[in-house]
């Protein structure tokens, strides 16, 4: 299974050395090559220094017959337009999108990206520790409002459950950063 | 009318001096500080320091009765985000974008912009046009890239050289439809002889593109086009 990664942060570089560990083929696109310097020692994925929200640039790093597409930069927009090319110019199944700010985080939802929002995820993880109630949803991946996805050529986004692929395992990679345990029980 | 322009770069000043002096209203979103302060000495409040892609932001410009946003920051991804906001979050009923990589502008079309600038496409557009190449020219994309508006000039090797339209074999979801020969432009008829220096313009389906090229040109570029 083919899985691109568009920036080598911590949570970037830190899931292509698990994934790359567990045998898939990964390919990690940066646009600054020290940040390959965050992958484990050992990583015999793809490192590429590129721009992920050019198409160009993702043909090279293979993304025609990619099976994930993780769009994992700082910048919530550059991951909204690789996303979005993951999607649509390249058909990639399954896409995930970083999107720190809570307000387009939904927005992009109901447009049909899955996505992922830092933001909630601490607030709900920081009020468990503090013994107040979870937010509903908060940690989990926000799964694209099926109804306005027309268009999409995602598989997944049919599934309301949004289950992971089947070759991943289904305590889920995607939600995996949620929290430490969960991360560190994926070696 | 009430327009939001967001990216306060020269296009967006220069944008937003012009559309001032028309009457309009104007709200020029910058995020940079130092940017927003420059050019808020010269334009008055009507700038503000906001990031336009902020939804929040978005919405206290006003942009739930914004007639247009026009998205003109130097970042193709700011300028999606922006007008995607604008047109499915706020109803803007036409969003402008600036795309500077020319591979987005079909990517922006089907995500939903209205109208897609490129400057990058203007001044490639200028230079081939100056260049006497036997090339296929692109000259526009219609019905959202799906087609696209093509010039062919009939060099002395084209196949097409002295045969008429039913002779050349179209690839299907292609048409043929004027010939410009010594400045005057006219239908393509069943009659029609191509002749050696006629520009014809043609519609394409985008997939059709190299069969044209072959019947028209009758060889494959030298270099791809970028």
């Amino acid at each position: 299974m083919r899985v691109i990664i568009v920036g080598s942060g911590r949570v970037g570089a830190g899931l292509a050395s698990q994934l790359a560990e567990e045998g898939h083929e990964v390919v990690v696109l940066d646009i600054k090559t020290e940040a390959f310097r965050r992958l484990a020692p050992g990583f015999d994925g793809q490192a590429l220094r590129g721009d992920g929200t050019d198409e160009s640039v993702l043909e090279r790093a293979g993304a025609q017959g990619a099976e994930w597409f993780l769009a994992l930069t700082n910048g919530d927009n550059r991951n909204i337009l690789a996303a979005q090319l993951a999607r649509q110019t390249f058909g990639i199944p399954h896409v995930l999108c970083k999107i720190n700010d809570p307000m387009r985080s939904d927005a992009y939802a109901t447009l049909g990206l899955d996505t992922i929002n830092r933001t909630e995820m601490m607030i709900d993880g920081i009020g468990r520790h503090m013994g107040r109630p979870a937010v509903p949803g908060a940690a989990d991946v926000n799964v694209a409002d099926t109804a306005v996805a027309a268009g999409s050529a995602d598989a997944q986004t049919a599934d309301p459950a949004g289950a992971p692929a089947p070759d991943l395992p289904a305590s889920g990679v995607v939600a995996a950063p949620a929290t430490t345990t969960d991360s560190n029980g994926g070696r | 009318m009430f327009v939001i322009v967001v990216g306060g770069g020269r296009v967006g000043f220069y944008l937003t001096k012009e559309l001032l002096a028309e009457g309009h209203e104007i709200v020029l979103m910058e995020k940079d500080p130092r940017s927003a302060e420059q050019i808020r000495d010269e334009l008055g409040a009507v700038v503000v320091n906001r990031d336009g892609s902020e939804g929040m932001h978005l919405a206290e410009a006003g942009a739930n009765r914004a007639a247009i946003v026009a998205a003109v920051t130097g970042d193709d991804a700011d300028n999606l985000v922006v007008c995607q906001m604008a047109k499915h979050h706020f109803d803007v009923p036409r969003t402008i974008a600036r795309v500077n990589n020319p591979r987005n502008e079909i990517l922006f079309r089907n995500l939903g912009v209205d109208e897609i600038i490129s400057p990058t496409r203007m001044v490639l557009a200028a230079i081939e046009q100056d260049i006497p190449v036997h090339e296929l020219l692109h000259l526009a994309n219609l019905e959202g890239g799906e087609l696209e508006l093509l010039e062919a000039q009939i060099a002395e090797d084209s196949p097409a050289l002295g045969r008429r339209p039913a002779d050349i074999d179209l690839p299907d979801g292609c048409t043929l439809f004027v010939v410009i020969r010594e400045d005057r432009a006219q239908s393509v008829r069943p009659e029609t002889i191509f002749q050696e220096g006629d520009k014809v313009i043609a519609i394409s389906r985008t997939e059709c593109e190299n069969d044209l090229r072959m019947q028209l040109i009758g060889h494959v570029p030298e270099i791809a086009s970028a």
